[in-house]
């Protein structure tokens, strides 16, 4: 019986003050999906992470001039380095030019205006700790015959500091919306409490106990934080339909896939924080406006 | 059942405390009228055995319990031993006079089987069988106020408070609402009313207990107005 109670009014709550509900859904659904998106963003920069940093290497590239000593000095040291993996690639002339071909096959006026010896001879070097590569180019940056040393983590960096705002800015709009969404709740909730205030007396009056008569209000705004969450999670679905592997499907070969147990890991997680923040904000606000 | 022992209530930015050190003990099955002109601090009176609000200084014992003492979460089922009637009714206008009480049960957690069976009795008691399925605005002044009477008693409270429940009643209904509250009072409940209405105090002949600007000034057991 008083859970038939509670539920009649509800949804008789939602009902009564339809235009305010659905704002707080859509703000809810909003502000969930971009925290969403921008959780599964994170943990997506955390393997790509993974995966390029442990491929990531530094070229050292030759001058044209180096002697045949310095170039058996150069190797000999990089050999037995110890922030060194072992072994280090050497890349000839005529490797390099053969991997440029390969590269840009697709550009053959690039290819044929580019001479065989154009490309420098290069070490390509992989170190135990991608961190470490100041101490290396500090090392080897001054050292006879070598033209310039190039660390591809940087490029890394920077692909990674793009990806990290994207994420940033997800989340700054996840709070911003998250807190007009719980701003709406809050109103509703208050609306809604101002609507039943004559019942509100007459149950504080005969004794109903503090749960029974907050309950309707906060199971009022849990239902849309639910609601909301599940919108979420759809577009989240729709997002990795249409977007990771639809019009981004090109990139693929740069982005690390995102797989899907990574979404369907975030719907419990969004319709939890959804019920949960939106079901304590109304309790909240019923202690400031329902007092004892 | 009652005791006020020593109570101050002074309201905040108040000039002068609403109840000044008042002490009065009331028994189990008593009527008991506060008397007083408005502002004499009577309704602080009914606030305080509800605990609506806690007294500045003192104690307040209700059916036993210091309720100043009480824990708030408490609160609620301690009120469910006392009824509450007042001047302005405090009906549910969307309910009938059947819905209103069936309210005050269904929200205690009673059944609806309950209330199909206590509901009509005790609208029968107050005279308003017949008239179960009526809207408030369909009823008069005195069978509203009868409405509050039924919803107050349902539960067989020990104490009944009556905040000037006559006040928007003319003189005939106001009687007639005295003799509902004699009779709830005959069937051993404790009666707590608060008023300023001469003519309805002078009648019953019952304790008067009279307070002027917050101090208890007269206690009388088969008193009149004065």
């Amino acid at each position: 019986m008083r859970a038939k109670y509670i539920l009649s009014e509800v949804m008789v709550g939602l009902w009564r003050n339809v235009t305010m509900t659905t704002a707080m859904i859509i703000t809810m659904a909003v502000s969930l999906s971009m925290l969403g998106a921008s959780l599964v963003l994170y943990q997506q920069i955390n393997t790509m992470k993974d995966y390029y940093f442990d491929k990531v290497q530094v070229s050292i590239f030759l001058k044209d001039d180096i002697t045949p000593e310095q170039r058996n000095a150069l190797e000999s040291q990089l050999s037995s380095d110890p922030l060194v993996k072992q072994p280090v690639i050497h890349e000839t002339k005529d490797q390099a030019y053969k991997k440029f071909q390969q590269m840009f096959k697709d550009a053959p006026d690039l290819v044929a205006a580019t001479k065989p010896d154009a490309l420098p001879e290069s070490y390509r070097v992989q170190l135990k700790d991608p961190k470490q590569y100041n101490a290396v180019a500090l090392e080897y940056g001054t050292k006879d015959g070598i033209e310039e040393i190039v660390d591809q983590s940087k490029l890394l960096s920077k692909v990674f500091g793009v990806l990290g705002a994207a994420q940033n800015l997800a989340l700054v709009l996840a709070v911003f919306q998250g807190l007009a969404a719980l701003l709406l709740v809050g109103n509703t909730i208050q609306v809604a409490a101002y609507s039943r205030r004559r019942e509100v007396a007459v149950m504080k009056l005969v004794g109903a106990s503090n749960w029974f008569i907050q309950a309707p209000f906060v199971l009022e705004a849990m239902f849309a934080g639910i609601i909301g969450a599940l919108i979420a999670s759809a577009a989240m679905i729709a997002g990795k339909i249409f977007l990771v592997d639809g019009s981004l499907s090109a990139l693929a070969s740069l982005l690390t896939p995102v797989p899907w147990s990574r979404i369907y890991l975030m719907i419990p997680i969004i319709v939890a924080i959804g019920a949960l923040i939106s079901g304590v904000t109304g309790w909240v606000t019923l202690r400031f406006y329902i007092k004892k | 059942m009652i005791r006020l022992e020593h109570v101050t209530k002074t309201y905040p930015k108040a000039a002068r405390p609403s109840l000044d050190d008042a002490s009065v003990s009331i028994e189990k099955g008593d009527f008991v009228f506060f008397i007083g002109p408005s502002g004499s601090g009577k309704s602080t009176i009914i606030k305080l055995l509800l605990r609506e609000i806690q007294p500045s200084k003192g104690r307040v014992i209700v059916a036993d319990r210091d309720v100043t003492a009480m824990r708030s979460w408490r609160i609620s089922s301690f009120r469910r031993q006392i009824g509450c009637v007042f001047q302005d009714f405090r009906l549910l206008p969307n309910r009938t006079a059947y819905e209103n009480v069936a309210f005050a049960l269904e929200v205690i957690g009673k059944s609806q089987g309950v209330a199909r069976r206590v509901v009509p009795e005790v609208l029968e008691l107050v005279g308003l069988g017949g008239k179960e399925h009526r809207y408030p605005h369909e009823l008069s002044g005195g069978e509203q106020q009868r409405v509050a009477v039924a919803r107050a008693f349902v539960n067989r409270p020990l104490i009944l408070l009556a905040d000037e429940p006559t006040g928007n009643l003319d003189p005939d209904t106001s009687i007639e609402i005295m003799r509902l509250l004699d009779r709830i009072n005959r069937t051993g409940t404790t009666v707590v009313m608060v008023t300023h209405d001469s003519n309805i105090v002078n009648q019953m002949r019952r304790r008067v207990v009279e307070i002027e600007s917050g101090k208890i000034v007269r206690d009388q057991p088969r008193g009149v107005y004065g």
